[in-house]
């Protein structure tokens, strides 16, 4: 899966955000998009997962025109993961993640065993499988959060969208989760767009970065050239430092005067 | 919390539906039996095949059938509205995400109640009340959605962005409310009574017509139909879109939908109370959340359960015959209380 974005502006509360965004994102790649709260990183990405209009310029999946994809289509070529969610039915593990099963159903009232096959999976590469026939608003935000992700993996697209993966998520299950989506992109080819705050987790999977300045300035790139800390403490508007350790590059953010 | 249970499995899973609509099923031919049987004169099982041949036969000559035949009618009438209600409180649910909201929460009823009550201010015939009634309901349902157009288009409101409609539904019904206050202090004395009974909801009188069930057959193969996709609705949201539904056309379908039922039941048998609340609200419980089981076992106990409550109203202090609203209230109230208690714990 490809996207690519042509003069793309987006706007929120009559502030520019992203000005003349031209980016392209090939199968296989791996982006983080990084930047301050209120950049456009969310923003950008509902746009891209086509729950709310650009606020000019076009952006095209697999050189279609997004606003052109059959919604049905459009579900089984890209997942897209919410920041946050709010459960108001009982519904339990098992329903949520076959319930993103939904755009492989065509006519069908009920699910099939494939359906049941990927749920399970998905859950159990989560390790939330024992949880299945609990209620989800039962579960911790961390649980949750993982349950969530299965069934973005269960709905099985070439494309993720991940809006903070990591949120909510204990070090372990951090590691795990941008260990899976690494695996996801190397070894099956799968395109990966995420967000996340931890530039070290960032940098250890991604292969490029886009920041976002928040009005209207971006940078997009390889990671060697877009994860430098002079340009992420610009980005970022805090002096960050990195240490290479054991293959590894960890970024440390200056700590602030305490006097 | 819910029942534990079992993780579903692919066959289960139709198979389970199936016993539960089947029970339930059944459960209402009983329920429509105890109507027909119970009253001033009891009538005995064995005397219902006789009578039920005749009253289909369209010749009710015995007094078994005849009264039968007043029974079912009315009986029918109770099912079909209990069924109207009930379904619309399941879509009304899905629609603002909230297992707490009511077919009535969003004023349609208060706007049926407003044009019924004027109708019978002024005296007019039990036609021109019903067709009032239903020019309230629909009135309240044009000003609503003028409103609170934003809020049912897709993708462009915020997580749970339907409180634009929300609000504008308790609105919309307070202001109802404030005309019926004074159309009922202004009312004559000898109207008053018809009026109050009129807004607790009554079905002495309601005719057994066809529209109604034309009402619920189509609502119901269109709930059937968008099953799988109020599910998702209710579990993501707006990003149900990126699972492949037209939120927007969903989330319009449903709202169109649930107040032509609740026009079509209120207008019959006036503003009943609970149904729209307690019977989705118990099916969820007793049954779990999915849609797919949720809207014919709702739709199935709903009509069994105000048919069991018309029963009850005409019976309990007869000959007096009560307002099934107020059976309706009395029971949902504590039911509902206990449902919620159990639920928050």
């Amino acid at each position: 899966m490809t996207i690519a974005t042509r003069q793309l502006r987006l706007a929120a509360g009559g502030r520019t955000l992203v000005q003349d965004l031209d980016w392209q994102v090939q199968a296989g790649e791996c982006w983080s998009i990084i930047g301050r709260n209120g950049a456009g990183k969310s923003t950008l990405m509902r746009t891209l997962a086509g729950l709310r209009p650009p606020d000019g310029g076009d952006i095209e999946i697999d050189g279609r025109p997004l606003a052109a994809w059959p919604p049905d289509e459009l579900a089984r070529r890209r997942a897209y993961l919410a920041q946050s969610r709010h459960d108001a039915f009982a519904y339990s593990v098992i329903e949520t993640v076959l319930s993103a099963r939904h755009p492989y159903h065509g006519g069908r009232y009920w699910e099939g065993s494939d359906d049941h096959a990927a749920a399970l999976q998905a859950l159990a590469a989560m390790e939330v499988d024992r949880l299945a026939a609990r209620d989800v608003r039962t579960l911790s935000g961390g649980e949750r959060q993982r349950v969530a992700i299965a069934a973005l993996l269960a709905q099985d697209t070439p494309l993720l969208l991940l809006d903070e993966p990591a949120n909510a998520l204990d070090l372990a299950h951090q590691v795990q989760v941008m260990g899976l989506l690494a695996r996801l992109c190397r070894a099956q080819g799968k395109t990966v767009v995420m967000i996340g705050h931890d530039l070290t987790l960032a940098h250890g999977i991604s292969s490029h970065a886009l920041l976002l300045m928040g009005d209207g300035r971006w940078h997009a790139g390889p990671v060697a050239d877009s994860m430098r800390p002079a340009l992420l403490s610009d980005y970022l508007g805090h002096p960050i430092e990195t240490i290479d350790h054991g293959g590894r590059r960890i970024f440390i953010p200056l700590e602030a005067q305490h006097d | 919390m819910h029942p534990a249970r079992p993780r579903p499995r692919p066959h289960s899973l139709s198979r389970r539906a199936v016993l539960i609509v089947g029970g339930l099923l059944l459960a209402a031919i009983a329920s429509l039996l105890v109507a027909g049987m119970t009253g001033s004169i009891a009538l005995a099982p064995a005397e219902l095949p006789a009578a039920l041949g005749q009253v289909l036969r369209g010749q009710p000559d015995s007094l078994v059938a005849t009264l039968l035949e007043l029974r079912a009618g009315r009986a029918l009438t109770a099912f079909v509205t209990g069924g109207a209600l009930a379904l619309a409180g399941v879509m009304m649910q899905a629609l603002l995400r909230n297992p707490l909201a009511d077919p009535y929460v969003l004023g349609i009823s208060a706007g049926a109640s407003v044009g019924a009550l004027l109708a019978l201010l002024l005296a007019c015939a039990a036609a021109t009340v019903d067709a009032a009634a239903l020019g309230g309901a629909v009135a309240v349902s044009m000003l609503l959605f003028l409103f609170a157009r934003r809020d049912m288009r897709g993708g462009v409101a915020a997580e749970g962005g339907t409180s634009m409609l929300l609000l504008t539904g308790v609105i919309l019904s307070s202001a109802c409310m404030a005309m019926i206050t004074l159309m009922l202090s202004i009312a004559p004395e000898g109207r008053l009574r018809s009026m109050v009974f009129w807004m607790i909801g009554d079905l002495a009188g309601a005719p057994l017509r066809p529209l109604p069930w034309i009402v619920l057959g189509a609502a119901l193969v269109y709930a059937l139909r968008s099953a799988r996709a109020m599910n998702i609705l209710a579990l993501h949201a707006e990003a149900a879109a990126t699972l492949g539904i037209r939120v927007g056309a969903l989330r319009k379908g449903l709202f169109f939908v649930s107040a032509v039922l609740t026009a079509s039941a209120v207008t019959s048998a006036g503003a009943i109370g609970f149904i729209g609340l307690i019977i989705p609200h118990a099916c969820r419980f007793a049954f779990g959340p999915d849609h797919r089981v949720l809207i014919p076992a709702a739709v199935l106990g709903g009509g069994g359960f105000l048919v069991l409550c018309d029963t009850l109203a005409r019976t309990v202090v007869a000959p007096t015959q009560l307002p099934v609203g107020a059976i309706t209230a009395l029971i949902g109230a504590p039911v509902f209380l206990y449902q919620l208690h159990r639920l928050r714990k």
